[in-house]
């Protein structure tokens, strides 16, 4: 009897369409490219600082006030909480469990320190901003 | 009293190496009681429908992670996956991701392989203490690594993993999560050792978390939390080589 072990190799570009589980990672994995634009809008804005022009600084600011911006912004806000902020504290008990003597930590008290967190880092970064005086 | 049957169309995917160019399905239908599972469906059809079919089995019982096989898709132990939860069609596959030896067969080697990567043994850098004496552990310290110790290598976690089935250097989820069971084990003294091999890119880094394994795991291990604890645990070994002071 001879062996001849036959392979079904997952299609390289439509593996994720598989089922429902694989298309949710995929919408998390996306969130690269919203910061892939976040990137480059820094990038943008450093440009205009480093060059000294007070009008290359302000067309940037008049690009960010432009109607289609500020959907854009507000819609990368609410995908990217939808399909990581909230996916990464729902998986951070995973990654991070805490065993109390023989029990474990229930992990939604890991998932509220979480957003606790991340609550009290943002109102940092506004109080920083000068937005909370 | 007499149980209630279904009859089910099973469609199973078929290879005999010596005859077939590549799988195709064959259909079989089977009236099937509603306390059967699959496992039964196939043995139904093994015993007097077709010969010929070959798959793995042995308990019966969720113990000897054989039965082993794609369910609709949903890589699943046959013997405790139910008639009463599946609709009338049911698709039966060998585990994705491997290759396939004959019928609902696959070929194990490579994972058997990776197993061994793990080191699953107690690795200790003392002396083993005298003939009379034992390592004790508190309960508490069991708790730590227990249910990755539930794992019956029934390979589900690889048929569910995309990583392995696009990079097949990928160690992937089972082995990993023994790796982890005996770092977390407080008799072991061989966590930089293991993770010297698998905090490495064909191991931990190649896990982009997307939790499959851990939702299909018939025994409810989480091979990806272990793997994201792997992460961590590899990270601060890192920096602690880095560190003045630190081994090479």
């Amino acid at each position: 009897m001879s062996r001849q072990p036959y392979v079904r190799p997952l299609p390289k570009t439509s593996w994720y369409l598989a089922n429902a589980r694989y298309r949710r990672y995929m919408l998390r994995e996306v969130t690269c490219l919203l910061v892939g634009v976040y990137c480059a809008l820094l990038i943008w804005a450093l440009a205009a600082l480093s060059s000294g022009s007070p009008e290359r600084w302000a067309a940037f600011l008049a690009a960010q006030q432009n109607t289609a911006m500020i959907v854009f912004h507000a819609a990368a806000l609410v995908y990217y909480l939808v399909y990581m902020t909230f996916d990464w504290f729902k998986l951070a008990p995973k990654a991070m469990p805490v065993q109390l003597g023989e029990n474990k930590l229930p992990g939604h008290f890991i998932i509220i320190g979480h957003y606790l967190a991340w609550v009290i880092v943002t109102l940092f970064v506004l109080w920083l901003a000068g937005v909370l005086t | 009293m007499k149980l209630k049957s279904r009859q089910l169309e099973l469609e199973v995917l078929r290879y005999d190496p010596e005859k077939d160019s590549e799988p195709h399905f064959q259909s079989y239908s089977v009236s099937c009681p509603e306390d059967w599972a699959i496992l039964d469906a196939l043995n139904y059809v093994k015993e007097n429908l077709d010969t010929t079919l070959s798959y793995r089995w042995s308990c019966h019982m969720m113990v000897c992670g054989s039965c082993g096989m794609m369910v609709n898709g949903e890589p699943s132990l046959t013997c405790k996956t139910f008639i009463r939860d599946l609709p009338d069609k049911v698709r039966i596959e060998p585990l994705q991701n491997f290759p396939i030896e004959r019928d609902l067969v696959v070929v194990l080697d490579d994972v058997m392989e990776k197993l061994q990567l793990a080191q699953p043994w107690i690795i200790r850098e003392d002396d083993p203490p005298p003939a009379d004496e034992e390592y004790t552990q508190s309960r508490a310290a069991l708790y730590k690594f227990k249910q990755y110790t539930m794992c019956i290598n029934c390979m589900c976690c690889y048929a569910a993993c995309p990583q392995y089935g696009l990079d097949p250097k990928f160690i992937g989820p089972a082995a990993l999560a023994l790796a982890h069971r005996y770092n977390l084990d407080s008799r072991d003294q061989g966590k930089s050792q293991r993770l010297d091999i698998l905090a490495d890119h064909d191991g931990v880094w190649d896990c982009s978390f997307v939790g499959a394994c851990s939702e299909v795991c018939p025994k409810s291990v989480d091979p990806a939390a272990a793997i994201q604890q792997m992460k961590v645990d590899g990270a601060i070994e890192w920096w602690k080589q880095k560190l003045p002071g630190g081994k090479p």
